[in-house]
């Protein structure tokens, strides 16, 4: 069927509120807390409160014995080891022989109440010996004495290193006309997602356990707990009640969630476990602290000829996505530019800390910040504007990387214009008065991995099932993960306009692993693109029923029947035609409620080498951001004033969705520029509540441009791409800019607090420099 | 066993008696005792706003109030500001404009705002800002939340 053209879309592109709103404005929205399960446990987890230490025997008597204690856990009850990453199972869900960071978790208890819990934990003994701590990843890139895992590289602490050369950068470097060196250095920042983390789980007489959890990724958890568990799949059903945020932080399956199955199987009693705020900080998983560096060369003329990185990436604890971390800081700092030639060496080194994971615009984050300064510095030393250098090397549509990465849309030079233009960049970049200043940052990111992470079974990356019975209600089943970005609205959104019904018939169920086809979960930006084209394809099969239905109630060929606003008319004579449930009643004669199951998966992309697919996806977002801002020279406290955001999603389908994930990724890269830091003394964490780690004040929020610009997609679902992580990336290094077309201090470490502003300033005024360019 | 004398408070505009210990916190009464699961908890702490009720009219963080300090005064929760059927003209703003995204912040939002309506029906900005400092959101970055504020406060219903 042909594609219709844009005005024939109903709901497609319009500001489409969020189905489950009412629900979210009212308390009435059910997230795991807010599930009693009769005669439910309080479930307790004990935390190491050393680095590393060899736990060498535990006395649980004590615990065990005190009335009101069910069940107390230690971890070799437990010692199957798993991970997000099926080659890098390195957790297990209670420490078993050590404990590899402050924050570990040593033992589980349930108890009738929290205070029992409390007392028992407290009753609990360990011998443990310590063991050297790792707190700077600089000192586990060689042998050491006492490996945080032993599958780290040559008895060191490294978890993954990557080498990749493309091209010969040695050569590009030595004809280059110029060339520039960044050094950054990165601080770690978490999630900080409004709900803690939180499970619940029963074990029922029939043989089967349920868990509630907060989770971005049902599926892999529910793996993970047939896994560590020893119970098969079908035996276990995993239901995501209502998420409160996830970021990437909900997306690894979390040892809690193993331990509180756990203790439910133990007690077969319901168990609810949950995680308090300063534990959710330990349980982290959040971006790598990175230190990196960036080489990049051109020729006079500012064409790119190759990069040539670093980057020494602090895993913490756990393997959790490091992998990909460590591929993602090399691959992802490519696009949206044409680079001929490209060197990367990556090493994320295990760290007795908090382990890091995936965070919103994971592995390309810092990356780019890094990347973006250099091109900024390397625009003033060509003399060249810094968008007409970016313009010059941008990616052009339909064409391959050095690393073969297939690109098909992008709109990155419409993204230039659109910001260069209505940021009035032209009559501000280095003309505006000292301390206010523009910034450019541009970006690009996966439209979802084109590899599951689980390679068996071969199976769709995303399934969608429909039901519509007589009452003209449509159910629509997925394992696709709603945290709040507004997916369940736009799979209702999808199907409505598919079948040209008002989107309030179709009702998203709630992901429960018994009745929802399998859908990946909510990570690398995938759920557009991947449950956008499944939802279309299941509700195509069920308006080619409708459509059949009205063609026989009106007698007219199935072929000039058409879609129109609830009702199928004939093409032909538009009075003609029946209603969607007369049509639907039809169609039911002969078969009852209408069924059908669609599907999506990604065809094989990227070359052959080891590591090719690491980064390939069936399209990528583009993104230019200019920021404007203020900065008090006196005290070096900055204001962002104007964001203005030119992004490329391809078609937006949801454009009030696509709005929020732009604002609220502006916000949460603003964080880590101005602020945001875990900070550490040594190895012990430093900051661990909301109120020590501050993420910026609705003050400090600047105005929002949005400018959406992105042609259609050729693979996306109606055109589309991701809107969820690629919006962060370009927010960091345009402030960055900013602040040196400000007061023309160079910032290249993160977060840039106030007392760094001011010391660059200083600086500056005592080497006497103009303030203004090199 | 700690004594659970009653405890006598108007909750969401009818009388409430509740067993409460001493150390009872409010929002463990209302969640666990009470049920009113609206009421969201976010960091115990005092430091997201997320469990933000009304107490006598004025926006409470709950986690850090000891029920016994209710007693005899007024409380009013998500529930309580939510009419039986359909939406305050705040809530409808909050929806309309797309001020959820998770929505674990939003009870407190709403709670916080509807007591900025009541006392400053048209506030300004910074009077908007300054009300809803003490409540975190990761997702909107305020934007719509300010704006749906604005839409209530502009004539709303």
């Amino acid at each position: 069927m042909a594609e219709p053209t844009t005005s024939e879309y109903r709901l497609i592109g319009q500001r489409v509120p969020y189905v489950e709103g009412p629900l979210k404005v009212t308390g009435r929205a059910e997230y795991t807390d807010d599930i009693q399960r009769p005669g439910t446990l309080v479930g307790r987890l004990l935390r190491s409160p050393w680095p590393h230490a060899r736990l060498r025997a535990v006395d649980v008597s004590a615990a065990r014995a005190l009335p009101g204690v069910f069940a107390v856990l230690t971890g070799e009850r437990y010692p199957t080891t798993f991970g997000v990453l099926p080659i890098t199972h390195d957790e297990t869900a209670i420490a078993v022989d050590k404990a590899r960071y402050i924050g570990d978790i040593i033992a589980a208890v349930a108890a009738t109440d929290e205070r029992t819990a409390e007392r028992a934990l407290a009753l609990i003994r360990f011998d443990a010996e310590p063991l050297p701590e790792y707190a700077d990843p600089r000192g586990g890139t060689d042998r050491v004495p006492e490996p945080i895992h032993s599958r780290g590289l040559n008895g060191s602490n490294i978890q993954k290193e990557v080498v990749q050369h493309f091209g010969d950068v040695d050569a590009a470097f030595a004809r280059a006309a110029h060339s520039v060196r960044v050094r950054g250095n990165f601080a770690g920042v978490t999630h900080a997602f409004t709900e803690p983390l939180v499970t619940i789980a029963e074990s029922t007489p029939d043989g089967r356990l349920t868990v509630w959890s907060a989770t971005q990724v049902p599926h892999y958890l529910h793996r993970s707990l047939s896994e560590v568990l020893g119970i098969p799949m079908h035996r276990i059903r995993v239901i995501k009640p209502e998420v409160g945020g996830g970021f990437g932080g909900k997306s690894d399956p979390l040892p809690h969630e193993i331990a509180c199955a756990a203790l439910a199987l133990e007690t077969g009693r319901p168990v609810k476990l949950l995680v308090d705020r300063e534990d959710v900080f330990y349980t982290n998983h959040g971006r790598h602290p990175t230190q990196n560096e960036v080489r990049i060369a051109t020729d006079a003329d500012g064409q790119i000829l190759a990069y040539d990185i670093e980057a020494l990436i602090d895993g913490g604890a756990w393997s959790s996505f490091g992998t990909v971390t460590t591929y993602y800081n090399g691959v992802l700092s490519m696009g949206p530019y044409r680079v001929p030639n490209f060197r990367y060496r990556g090493r994320r080194v295990y760290t007795t800390k908090p382990p890091s994971g995936a965070m919103r615009a994971h592995g390309g984050t810092n990356i780019r910040y890094s990347i973006e300064v250099a091109l900024d510095q390397l625009a003033e030393r060509a003399h060249l504007d810094p968008f007409d250098l970016r313009e010059r090397n941008a990616l052009p549509p339909n064409s391959t990387t050095v690393n073969q990465f297939r690109i098909t849309s992008t709109s990155f030079r419409k993204c230039l214009a659109a910001a260069r233009a209505k940021s009035g960049w032209d009559r501000k970049f280095r003309q505006l008065p000292y301390g206010r200043g523009v910034g450019l940052g541009c970006g690009f990111y996966i439209s979802g991995s084109n590899s599951p992470i689980h390679f068996t079974p071969v199976m769709p990356q995303s399934t969608v099932h429909l039901k519509v019975d007589m009452d003209g209600g449509i159910a629509a089943h997925s394992m696709q993960a709603d945290i709040g970005q507004g997916s369940n609205t736009l799979l209702a959104l999808i199907v409505a306009e598919v079948l040209g019904v008002d989107i309030e018939r179709v009702h998203v169920q709630r992901v429960d692993s018994d009745v929802s086809p399998v859908d990946l979960g909510s990570y690398s930006s995938r759920v557009t693109f991947m449950m956008g084209n499944a939802a279309r394809s299941a509700a195509e099969k069920i308006r080619a029923e409708l459509l059949t239905a009205a063609a026989e109630l009106t007698g007219r060929p199935v072929d000039e029947m058409q879609v129109g606003h609830e009702r199928y008319f004939s093409r032909v004579d538009p009075e003609v035609g029946v209603t969607f449930l007369e049509a639907l009643h039809r169609a039911m004669a002969r078969s009852g409620a209408l069924v059908a199951s669609g599907s999506f998966n990604t065809s094989p992309l990227g070359g052959t080498f080891k590591g090719a697919r690491a980064g390939t996806a069936p399209a990528y977002s583009f993104a230019a951001y200019v920021a404007e801002l203020e900065v008090d020279v006196e005290t070096g406290v900055y204001q962002v004033e104007t964001v203005w955001a030119a992004f490329d999603c391809g078609r937006a389908l949801n454009r009030l969705a696509v709005e929020g994930q732009i604002e609220g990724s502006v916000h949460m890269g603003l964080g880590q520029v101005m602020g945001e830091a875990m900070n550490y003394r040594g190895t012990r964490l430093m900051n661990p509540s909301l109120l020590e780690y501050k993420i910026p004040m609705p003050q400090q929020m600047p105005k929002v441009e949005i400018l959406l610009v992105g042609d259609d997609d050729p693979e996306g679902p109606f055109g589309a791409k991701e809107a969820g992580e690629g919006p962060l990336i370009a927010t960091l290094p345009a402030v960055g800019n900013a602040l040196y077309d400000a007061v023309g201090v160079r910032f290249t470490d993160l977060p840039i607090t106030p007392d760094k502003v001011l010391k660059g300033i200083d600086q500056r005024r005592q080497e006497g420099r103009p303030w203004k360019g090199a | 066993m700690p004594s659970l004398a009653p405890l006598r408070f108007r909750l969401n505009g009818h009388p409430a008696e509740v067993p409460a210990e001493a150390a009872r916190i409010l929002l463990d009464l209302l969640r666990e005792d009470l049920h009113l699961t609206g009421t969201k908890r976010g960091c115990d702490l005092g430091t997201c706003g997320c469990c933000t009720v009304l107490v006598d009219g004025r926006p409470t963080l709950s986690c850090l109030t000891l029920a016994r300090l209710v007693e005899g005064r007024s409380v009013t929760t998500i529930e309580g500001i939510s009419p039986p059927q359909g939406l305050s003209p705040l809530q409808r703003a909050f929806v309309e404009t797309g001020a959820t995204q998770c929505g674990f912040c939003t009870p407190g939002f709403v709670v916080t705002a509807t007591a900025l309506l009541r006392d400053h029906p048209h506030p300004t900005r910074e009077e908007i800002l300054r009300a809803i400092s003490g409540n975190l959101c990761r997702c909107t970055g305020y934007t719509k939340i300010v704006e749906a504020i604005e839409t209530a406060a502009g004539g709303g219903a």
